[in-house]
Formats: structure tokens, C-alpha cells, sequence
């Protein structure tokens, strides 16, 4: 369980938000809402650690985030405003390599059935620069499939991506609810999960 | 965690190897800047066989600044080092491989080219091969000693001149030495002390510097 409390953040001398607090349980998916500039992105990026919050505690299972460091790694998943794909590599070298830092191997099978199921058949051992900019997102994305992180954080997940895809993203994403994950993410699209209620978190 | 780290020498490697001009514009500038001193100062044997050491070292280190900046940079622009600073597994490690990566593709070359480049200024044998010995545990020092200046500076607008000044001054006894080690065979000395010293820097090296270095890249990442 992730629980935020009381958090507070600035960049630069501007305060984006004070007296954060809320908590997110096994099963739940919430959507964090505010208009450009509000700290969507901060609190997301405060979440994996890359900010240090000006006040307040961010705990996983009881443990603040900072005292379980890798522990807390091995449990999530972030996917940010970057892709994080190499123009160099093919989607297939890109999502094992990525698997393999998250500290798992893929094997060639597996990571090939990631990225058909993503809709990159046929792609899969093309040098991602010659991808489009959906193709490129649907590799990133396709991190999501291989993955058994608990705690997903989602920036904007649903940029340059086709109705095909938003579906299929919204289709994974209620899988992963019903493995009892979590889901944190940010979004200007709609974005639907059949059963399950959305909370949502605004930003002012 | 030995995974972990020929996971990332292998990436860096394969990486590298696409992108071929970056490796060959350090190796060609090394070659090129040791070439122009003969042109410069004149074909006197005496005096190029004296000021080799020096040259091939302080064109060793000028060539090792160039690559630098790009050390981390481009992971940091497409995001991939915010997934690295994400994995479960210790970031110290994870340098360590980028900067065993970066020695092998931008030092090593240097090394194995030292040879050839040392008879065009007559070097003796003996010379050449100490010379080799220093430059292969110098240019690892050099490498990760660099890695801290290149995660200081990650995306600062001119970091590349800021990073040759933060880092430069901390190589210099790596050059004292390296070239100490020459100037001791050439005068009938021995180079041990020299080269155990080098030795010694290399280890300290290996020891704090990926630490230092994962440390900065989290305060750069802020």
C-alpha cells in the first residue's frame, strides 16, 4: 500500500502543492488531475524518489520510501513523458534490456509476445528510429506487459497513442487491477476501466 | 549484480558500435594531435624522443575529455537514465559498467595505438612498453574520474568546457605519474614506483569514484 502524507512541493521557489495526503490500497487505480503547470508531474517524479519533497512522508507498507530504496524499486514501475528507448537498438534489444535492468530476464519468446500483442508485429527487429512516435510509446508501453511490478506510475501514458492502442492500455490496466496492482498516472484523455471505481486526485 | 554490470558494458558496447563515428573521432584526434608535434617543433630525434611521453599522455588526456560528455548525456535526454536511477539493483554497480563501457571503447583504443604512434617518436622498446603499462592503468582513471565531472554536468548549456575544467585539474597526477614512469626507464631507473602508484590510483578509483558518481547523477537528476 502507498500512502502519501502531508507531502509539499516546490520547484524552484514556487510551491506546487502542500498537505498532500492520501493513500492508495491493492486494487485501486487514481488519476491525478490539475491543469498544466499544477505538479502532475512532480508528484509523480516525487513518488519514485527523483524529488526530494519538501515536507512529508511517503511510505510503502509502512516504510518510507527512502529506507527501502531498491526494495521499493523492485516493486514499481515508471513510465514517464520520455519514452526511454534507444533509437539504435531494435524494440525487441530495447524491452530486454529494460527488463533487464528492472533486474529480470526475458527471453527472446516471451519479450516478441510483449511486443505483438502491442501491435509491433512485424517490427519488432526494426532499429526503433525508423518507428513512429505511437509505435515508439507502444514499445515503452510494452514494459507494462513483462513487468510484475505492483505499483504502476503512469505519466501521461496515453500520448501519440491510436484508439487501438488506448484500448488495448485500458485493457491491461484492468488486468493489472484485477492482480490486485495499484495504478497512479496522469492523463488529458479519457481513460476507462470497466468495474472499477476511479478516484481521482486534483491538483490546484 | 555481475549481470547487472555485463548487462550494461554489453548495451554501452553494442550501442557504441552503432554509432561508429563517435568512437573514431577520439581515436583520430589522438592520433592527430600526437602527429602534429613532429610537424611542429621539428624532426630533431633527440628532442622528440625526449618530449614523447609527454605528448602521447597529455593528447591521451585531451582525447579522453572529448567522449566524455557523452557519457551520460544521451541516456539522460531519452530518459533511459531515469529507468536506470529505477532499477532494483545497486546504481554504483550500474556506473561501474558505463564507465568499464566507456574505458573500453574511447581508452582502450588509445592504448593500443600508443605503440605505434610512440615510433614515430623513436621511442626505445623499453620506453614504449612502460609506456603502454602506464597508459593502460591511466586511461581507466581517466575515465572515471571523468564520469563524475560528465554526472555533475549533465544538462548544463556549455558543460562540455565546464567539464574539462572540473576535471583536467584532478588527472594531473595521473599525467605526473604516467609520464614519471617513462622519463625513470629512459634514465636507467626503475618505473616500478611510478606504475604501482598508478596502480594505487586506479584502485581508488575503482573503489569511490562510482559511488561519487551515482551520487551526483541523482543530485542532477533533481
Amino acid at each position: 500500500m502507498l500512502e502519501v502524507s502531508n507531502l509539499a512541493c516546490s520547484r524552484g521557489d514556487h510551491r506546487l502543492f502542500s498537505g498532500l495526503s492520501f493513500a492508495l490500497h491493492a486494487g485501486q487505480i487514481m488519476q491525478v488531475q490539475g491543469a498544466n503547470g499544477s505538479g502532475k508531474t512532480s508528484l509523480l517524479r516525487t513518488l519514485c524518489g527523483f524529488l526530494m519533497p519538501d515536507e512529508g512522508a511517503i511510505t510503502w507498507r509502512g516504510e518510507s520510501i527512502r529506507d527501502l530504496d531498491e526494495e521499493y524499486y523492485a516493486e514499481m514501475l515508471y513510465l514517464g513523458h520520455l519514452n526511454a528507448i534507444k533509437d539504435e537498438l531494435s524494440a525487441l534489444e530495447n524491452l530486454r534490456i529494460s527488463a533487464g535492468l528492472s533486474g529480470m530476464e526475458l527471453d527472446e519468446k516471451e519479450a516478441l509476445a510483449a511486443l505483438r500483442r502491442m501491435g509491433l508485429r512485424g517490427r519488432e527487429r526494426l532499429p526503433t528510429k525508423v518507428l513512429s512516435q505511437g509505435q515508439r510509446r507502444r514499445v515503452a508501453l510494452a514494459r507494462l506487459l513483462v513487468s510484475d511490478a505492483q505499483l504502476w506510475v503512469l505519466d501521461e501514458p496515453l500520448t501519440a497513442l491510436d484508439v487501438g492502442a488506448v484500448t488495448l492500455i485500458q485493457e491491461l490496466v484492468a488486468e493489472h487491477l484485477t492482480r490486485q496492482g495499484m495504478v497512479i498516472f496522469t492523463t488529458h484523455q479519457p481513460l476507462e476501466v470497466a468495474g472499477v471505481e476511479m478516484r481521482s486526485l486534483s491538483l490546484s | 549484480m555481475l549481470g547487472l554490470l555485463v548487462l550494461v558494458i554489453r548495451r554501452d558496447l553494442v550501442l557504441a558500435m552503432r554509432r561508429r563515428a563517435d568512437v573514431l573521432t577520439t581515436l583520430i584526434f589522438f592520433v592527430m594531435v600526437v602527429s602534429l608535434f613532429p610537424l611542429g617543433v621539428g624532426p630533431e630525434m633527440d628532442m622528440l624522443r625526449k618530449m614523447a611521453a609527454g605528448v602521447l599522455w597529455v593528447a591521451a588526456l585531451l582525447s579522453s575529455m572529448l567522449s566524455l560528455g557523452r557519457l551520460f548525456s544521451a541516456d539522460y535526454l531519452d530518459g533511459t537514465l531515469e529507468q536506470m536511477m529505477l532499477a532494483p539493483q545497486s546504481l554504483s554497480m550500474l556506473v561501474l559498467g558505463k564507465m568499464v563501457a566507456h574505458w573500453m571503447v574511447s581508452g582502450l583504443p588509445l592504448v593500443l595505438m600508443a605503440p605505434v604512434l610512440g615510433l614515430q617518436f623513436d621511442m626505445p622498446v623499453q620506453a614504449l612498453g612502460v609506456l603502454i603499462i602506464g597508459l593502460l592503468l591511466g586511461t581507466p582513471v581517466l575515465s572515471m574520474i571523468g564520469a563524475i565531472g560528465a554526472a555533475l554536468t549533465l544538462g548544463l548549456r556549455g558543460g562540455g568546457v565546464l567539464l574539462s575544467l572540473l576535471v583536467l585539474p584532478l588527472c594531473i597526477p595521473v599525467l605526473i605519474f604516467g609520464t614519471g614512469a617513462v622519463e625513470a626507464v629512459s634514465t636507467g631507473l626503475s618505473a616500478a614506483s611510478h606504475l604501482s602508484l598508478l596502480g594505487a590510483l586506479l584502485v581508488l578509483a575503482l573503489v569511490s569514484t562510482p559511488w561519487v558518481t551515482a551520487q551526483a547523477l541523482r543530485i542532477s537528476m533533481e
